[in-house]
């Protein structure tokens, strides 16, 4: 949905300058509000008391661990998620089968389950008290308040994005071009790599985008099954709650920036593929037209 | 090659595309497989595609059963309706995909895909294009495209669904007299699909009318125009006139003039195309008397619509010369006769 | 031909098998799980459970707040997504990408910034504490904290549609002689209705299961300012787990229903719209 360059409208379709100009203000007074202000609140807390303060909070050795399991964490779940968004659109946009919309709806659950219930049913699972809480005891395996509790909880609230994103694309898409290259003789592997793949690396790398920032910032279910271990256990929303609940506001501000600037990121990287998403899907639809 | 095509049915739920269809194609041929959209002439040309699997029945490529053979492996060559050129390619590359798919023990070298694919991309006069995206091209420049990437597999047949159906009139008048040229060329078996009466019968050797998942009538462009086998051909190909009536004597009637009938029923529905009638200002005991109502002019020819006291409004075709040497003009009282009819039991 | 067969295609078993086994791996099973721990509880327990007065007062919280954030986003979403698609302004392209902040910044980030501008002593909260406004520690900060998470949705589903909108639909009603104010009230409003609804409810939803961005600002006192997952999570912390999962099944379900009417929207958005889903 990038920013759109509007026609000049006529006298009728629009509102009077007074009106247009007022609107903007009120759009932008909120915006300014509830988006940049807390934004730039966040950066301006880190520096507060200086440089030398803020990259001590970044080096010491528990924001360094959390950095860490942030990052591996992220590696593991998005490609599992991709895989799996990759072979459910699959599936889904390209055959008809009974129950389809029923399974769509069922991969969009994750994002209408509450954070903390996500976690919670994995305690439930492999927590102490859980139904194979004893045998992992026995075997001496720790998912709960260890680091595979907090990449399934993290798998579970980011299962839905690549997915989602897929299935809409590849439906809109069609299949001739794949029935096309196995006319000519491409087996199926080839055909994904050759003409399916290319054809959805922008909706793909749409949905990796959002799944990564969600991965990394997720707070709520990790929280539950992570068990706050330091430099063990905590990823970095995980610390900064920490370090804020100790009144350690630069130290909190410092890691949350870190945060805050993998959401400019991500809003840049998001804004650079839906414009050359929006490109592609414009010369798609010329082709289409003529 | 040829293709014989044996009792094939095909349903989609409770839709019958194709109703026990049989079909012979000969080796070389160019065959329209025509119709009005839902008779099942695209379903008929996916399943010799093999991209459609028939419920029941078999097809036989020269003479061996190749019904269960993927389409990987039928060499063919499908053009799509609306080519499913790959957009992320160029030109070359399409065209050079389906040598660069194959197992590395066949696959040609690189410097044979090249030397291929701009003899095919001369073949069809855009060598010129070899650079550039499918998007950046016409319409008529991506139909030709699709059809040199159809050709570098050397298929053993030639599949083309609705070829010049999203083209313009006159792009579409150019392209299948080039096709029809290329055809003469390279004499393979080709099969194409098209709801245009005309396109057919300018570029077919012969023409499978269909109609509602079943064959109406085979046969060359002259065979299914002059001798339409079924009311449906007759209506398919061309503008018609219909006349009620009964039957007497084995004699059918229009305004006085008088057709054979076939035997069955006493009531004939009887088919005139509108340039097969005369009409004239002196009434006779013989023609069908009416008022002109419009008068339409067709570049070439003029329709003129005449009331008469029974049925539709009637259609008459003539010539420029005979409408101005008529002086024909709205409001004036005509008779009709019909030079030659065709006629169905009723 | 108008009927879709992709048959020809490789790929249906593998892809749609693995689908299934991931789904109910990752999904499934846990969410079953939950709704197993219930069943083992008496029915009396589990009522007093989900109905002591503590947890009560945490739904009014959470569905208060919850309902005032996306009323409030209705309002908003609606005046940011018509500037955007109609005013021309300088920044509009960042503007626009600005909005789906929320959906980017991690939710604790989010919570530690606005907790620290609205506390008394902070940026904001130091001008409007005199006013006797609080916002931090009270169940204020709570709306304002999930205006801030769910600011995008009703923009993001009132924008394409907005955007869509034929102007001689407009021309035709002004033409007809109705004031600028009667085509939006009429023509325009009815148009955007059901996406409205739809950022409405998807807001909502995300509202009632929000934990981390509300926590920080909460204050977290017992019968004021407590959130519901909150009351899982201390449940948790005192080892009741069978208290926790039964206050979490009422989330669960809620959680259904407003899927429920969110994907029936979608599809009364869709018909209204003419397109196919």
């Amino acid at each position: 949905m990038a920013g759109t360059q509007n026609a000049p409208r006529s006298i009728v379709t629009t509102e009077s300058p007074l009106v247009r100009w007022l609107l903007t203000a009120i759009a932008l007074l909120f915006v300014a509000l509830f988006l940049v202000i807390p934004l730039v609140s966040v950066f301006a807390e880190a520096f507060k008391q200086g440089w030398q303060l803020y990259l001590a909070a970044l080096i010491e050795p528990d924001a360094l661990a959390a950095i860490k399991l942030t990052l591996l964490t992220a590696l593991v779940a998005v490609p599992l998620n991709l895989v799996f968004g990759v072979a459910a659109a699959w599936a889904i946009a390209k055959f008809d089968f009974k129950g389809k919309s029923f399974l769509i709806t069922l991969i969009d659950l994750p994002f209408s389950v509450s954070p903390v219930v996500a976690g919670l049913i994995y305690v439930l699972l492999f927590g102490a008290q859980g139904w194979w809480g004893p045998w992992l005891a026995e075997h001496d395996i720790k998912i709960i308040f260890a680091v595979p509790g907090i990449v399934l909880a993290t798998v579970f609230v980011t299962f839905p994005f690549v997915a989602r994103e897929l299935i809409p694309l590849m439906e809109a898409q069609g299949s001739e071009e794949e029935q096309a290259a196995l006319v000519l003789g491409a087996s199926g592997w080839q055909t994904f790599w050759r003409v399916t793949l290319p054809n959805i690396k922008w909706g793909l790398l749409y949905g990796v985008i959002l799944a990564n920032a969600r991965a990394m910032g997720e707070f709520g279910a990790v929280s539950v099954v992570s068990g706050h271990i330091r430099g063990m256990t905590n990823t970095i929303p995980l610390h900064v709650e920490i370090l804020y609940n100790e009144y350690n506001f630069v130290a909190a501000f410092a890691c949350a920036s870190m945060l805050a600037l993998l959401a400019l990121v991500t809003l840049a990287a998001k804004s650079y593929v839906e414009w050359a998403a929006a490109r592609q899907a414009a010369e798609d639809r010329r082709q289409a037209v003529e | 090659m040829s293709i014989e095509v044996r009792q094939i049915n095909k349903r989609f739920g409770d839709f019958v595309a194709l109703d026990d269809i049989n079909l012979d194609i000969q080796t070389g041929e160019l065959l329209a497989l025509l119709g009005p959209s839902g008779c099942g002439k695209t379903t008929l040309l996916r399943i010799i595609a093999g991209l459609e699997t028939p419920d029941r029945g078999s097809i036989l490529f020269h003479g061996e059963d190749a019904t269960d053979t993927h389409v990987r492996e039928r060499q063919v060559g499908f053009v799509f309706q609306h080519y499913a050129l790959f957009r992320h390619m160029t030109v070359f590359e399409n065209v050079a995909f389906g040598l660069r798919v194959r197992p590395k023990h066949t696959r040609p070298t690189d410097a044979a895909i090249k030397q291929k694919v701009h003899t095919l991309l001369e073949l069809v006069q855009l060598d010129w294009l070899a650079d550039r995206y499918p998007a950046q091209l016409s319409g008529g420049q991506r139909q030709r495209i699709a059809l040199a990437r159809a050709l570098a597999v050397e298929p053993r047949v030639l599949l083309l669904d609705e070829p010049f159906g999203a083209l313009d009139t006159k792009v579409r008048k150019e392209l299948r007299r080039w096709l029809r040229r290329l055809h003469d060329e390279m004499h393979i078996t080709s099969v194409f699909v098209t709801h245009d009466q005309e396109e057919a019968l300018e570029v077919a050797d012969r023409v499978v009318v269909m109609n509602k998942g079943r064959i109406e009538q085979t046969g060359t462009p002259e065979q299914v125009y002059d001798q339409p086998a079924t009311p449906f051909v007759y209506q398919f190909l061309g503008d018609v006139n219909l006349f009620h009536s009964r039957v007497h004597e084995g004699w059918a009637e229009v305004g006085g003039t008088r057709f054979a009938a076939p035997e069955a029923g006493d009531k004939a529905v009887i088919y005139v195309r509108p340039h097969e009638i005369d009409i004239q200002r002196i009434a006779t005991d013989k023609a069908l008397a009416g008022v002109i109502t419009h008068v339409r002019l067709l570049g070439a020819t003029v329709r003129l619509e005449v009331n008469v006291a029974a049925g539709d409004p009637v259609e008459v075709e003539l010539t420029r010369e005979r409408y101005t040497e008529g002086r024909w003009s709205v409001g004036e009282a005509v008779w009709l006769s019909p030079r030659e009819a065709r006629v169905y039991a009723g | 031909m108008a009927i879709k067969q992709h048959s020809v295609l490789p790929g249906f078993g593998l892809s749609l098998g693995y689908t299934l086994l991931y789904l109910s791996l990752i999904v499934l099973l846990p969410l079953s799980a939950l709704v197993i721990k219930v069943t083992h509880m008496e029915w009396a327990a589990f009522w007093h459970a989900v109905t002591e007065p503590r947890v009560l007062a945490s739904y009014r919280v959470t569905f208060g707040a919850s309902l005032i954030a996306a009323t409030l986003n209705l309002v908003f979403g609606l005046l940011l997504a018509w500037v955007l698609v109609r005013y021309p302004f300088p920044g509009k392209r960042l503007v626009d990408a600005l909005v789906d902040l929320p959906f980017a910044l991690p939710t604790a980030v989010a919570g530690i910034a606005l907790a620290t501008l609205y506390a008394p002593n902070g940026s904001i909260g130091r001008w409007l504490d005199p006013l006797g406004i609080k916002v931090a520690f009270t169940p204020l900060g709570i709306v304002f904290a999930l205006t801030f998470i769910t600011l995008p949705f009703v923009v993001r589903t009132v924008q394409p549609v907005l955007q869509d909108l034929e102007t001689e639909l407009e021309e035709a009603a002004a033409s007809l002689g109705a004031t600028r104010w009667q085509v939006f009230q009429r023509v325009i409003l009815p148009t955007l209705l059901p996406a409205l609804l739809t950022g409405f409810a998807l807001a909502f939803a995300r509202a009632i299961g929000e934990y981390g961005s509300v926590i920080f600002i909460a204050g977290n006192m017992p019968f004021v300012s407590e959130i519901t997952p909150l009351m899982i999570i201390s449940k948790l912390e005192q080892y009741d787990y069978l208290g926790a999962t039964a206050i979490a099944l009422v989330m669960l379900a809620v959680s259904f229903v407003m899927l429920l009417v969110i994907n029936g929207l979608q599809w009364w958005s869709a018909k209204r719209l003419g397109r196919r889903k």
